[in-house]
């Protein structure tokens, strides 16, 4: 590496690191993404300097990838990207392992342990972080069932997998004249790894595995700068790594799970009898009759979730809290953390709908306010409101960090139809004497309610 | 000092740093913190390139354009979606 493409290099850390800064805070988020995609710039420019480069393929891969990138990002809708972010994740592993591979396919002899392990661990984790996101994009665009996918003696296979592709990777690094065969197979094996790890994660994990996922495509970039010697890969991947971490922790932290739950599980498909059975009926209200309770409401609170994103409810829900307020109502929507299938997701969607961020707050401002609020509106969330999660010892999740609308003075759950919920507990919030339910597609439930202010 | 060493020290120290920086967001920005550090972690389009313009035998040129073609997929897209995203927030912020 000459000295020049050196300098470059450590330009571009410091533009990363300051563009992670300051994508931390909400003012300066943009900014700080501009600056990483500059720091990017900078070590694409200065790997193209480096010697002995021929360019003609590197241009026709640049604008292959560049456009089908730049068309994906501009064409998606709000509500698709949690599966896009899914995907290009996945697209980033896939690539950390292809780069080893290209370097242990050099006829330069016998590599040393150490590169040898290190292309190992590029090419499972770059693996498994490819298969595991292609899964997650499958599930969360629906293309595959959302269900946690079990089947017997799933973790035992899952150990099976992962401890013959370490004994393969001991032998890899040990054995000078490694074998083809069994160099491929470990490509298999760590591809069928990240699918058979997603497989049993169901929807409402699905924050905890996306994060975990972005984490392991920057552990992936990290091995394969280690690979090639590469510092720049090193430093950028190593903090994508450690913040992805964090987000992991924080998603679990709001679950309150630990990540082992979450990654063997099965969440949701072993204990759908968990949990006492709710006593009582859930009864029913029209959006007539809600339309005049809200009418008369001086302090409502939205809570989001899944649901919303899935009817594409998010504009019609800020007419009706825009009509409310002209109404002199005080309107506030309140986000658990793992509403959604990927960290902040219903940020993402209220942002896109004009909702204030005023209006916004987070669950532990808004939980104390509770009694004192005539109507929360609950739409398409279930797990994040379940009572049971503070009640029920029994509940698969007791202890979780809930939204309190049990406690508001009436609560309305718009709600598809009467099943149970994506996680199949039941949820005893939808029997309570002040619960009321609205069935039906959020959307038009919401539309028809803005209608009903409109007309009056 | 032994390359490697340095390495490892190299990268011990961006952990630590990764850490740091991302020690308290704000949830409103957990789903751009994602899809922008995952654009960086497109980093190792660095390494497509070398292999690509460089790989020593056809086969590591090959392996090396498609790693390029999907991490630039990956950085390209990634930046432009962040983008877009903040786009959104920041005129929220603005208006009120």
């Amino acid at each position: 590496m000459s000295g020049l493409t050196s300098l470059f290099y450590i330009v571009a850390s410091i533009l990363f690191i300051f563009g992670i800064k300051m994508l931390g805070s909400a003012e300066t988020a943009r900014r700080g993404n501009f600056l990483s995609s500059l720091g990017m710039l900078v070590a694409i420019v200065a790997v193209l300097l480096s010697s002995g480069m021929s360019y003609t393929w590197i241009m026709v891969g640049l604008v292959l990838g560049g456009s089908l990138g730049a068309f994906s990002a501009r064409k998606v809708e709000m509500t698709g990207m949690p599966e896009l972010v899914a995907l290009f994740n996945g697209f980033g592993g896939l690539s950390s392992l292809l780069v080893a591979w290209a370097e242990e396919v050099q006829p330069a002899g016998a590599n040393p342990i150490f590169t040898d392990s290190v292309i190992f661990a590029a090419l499972v984790i770059g693996g498994v972080t490819f298969t595991g996101s292609l899964v997650a994009y499958g599930k969360l665009s629906g293309k595959l069932d959302g269900k946690p996918l079990l089947f017997p003696n799933q973790k035992a296979i899952n150990v099976a997998v992962a401890a013959l592709l370490l004994l393969l990777g001991v032998a890899y690094a040990l054995q000078s004249g490694f074998s083809l065969p069994a160099f491929y197979l470990i490509v298999l094996l760590a591809l069928a790894l990240g699918v058979l790890g997603v497989l049993p994660i169901g929807g409402g994990d699905m924050p905890v595995a996306i994060a975990l996922l972005n984490s392991f495509s920057g552990i992936a970039a990290c091995a394969a700068g280690f690979v090639i010697l590469n510092n720049v890969l090193i430093v950028a991947g190593a903090m994508v790594g450690a913040s992805g971490l964090i987000l992991t922790i924080i998603m679990c932290k709001a679950m309150n799970r630990t990540l082992g739950d979450v990654l063997f599980g099965g969440f949701g498909a072993e204990s759908a009898g968990g949990g006492a059975e709710a006593e009582g009926e859930m009864k029913p209200i029209t959006a007539d009759d809600a339309y005049y309770i809200l009418e008369a409401a001086s302090q409502v609170i939205f809570v989001p979730g899944y649901g919303m994103a899935v009817a594409q409810a998010q504009h019609a829900v800020k007419e009706l809290a825009a009509l409310l307020e002209e109404n002199g109502c005080e309107v506030s929507f309140a986000i658990h953390p793992v509403a959604g299938r990927m960290p902040g997701h219903m940020n993402v969607l209220l942002a896109e709908a004009d909702v204030p961020y005023e209006q916004l707050a987070e669950m532990d401002d808004v939980n104390p306010l509770m009694s004192n609020t005539d109507v929360a509106v609950v739409i398409g969330a279930n797990d994040v409101v379940n009572p049971a999660a503070l009640e029920d010892e029994s509940s698969p999740i007791y202890g979780m960090p809930i939204i309190n609308v049990h406690q508001a003075r009436t609560t309305f759950v718009l709600k598809r139809g009467q099943g149970k919920g994506f996680s199949g507990l039941v949820n005893p919030l939808f029997t309570r004497a002040n619960t009321r339910m609205l069935y039906g597609d959020a959307k038009e439930t919401i539309t028809s309610l803005v209608g009903q202010f409109k007309g009056s | 000092m032994d390359p490697l060493i340095l390495l490892l020290f190299i990268f011990t120290l961006a952990i630590f740093l990764g850490f740091e920086l991302i020690s308290r967001v704000p949830s409103q920005l957990h789903t751009p913190l994602m899809s922008g550090s995952n654009a960086i972690s497109g980093i190792t389009i660095v390494g497509a390139i070398a292999a690509t313009g460089a790989g020593a035998t056809l086969f590591a040129q090959i392996l090396g354009f498609l790693a390029l073609v999907f991490a630039s997929i990956n950085v390209v897209g990634g930046y432009l979606v962040t983008d877009r995203m903040l786009g959104m927030f920041k005129k929220k912020g603005g208006k009120k």
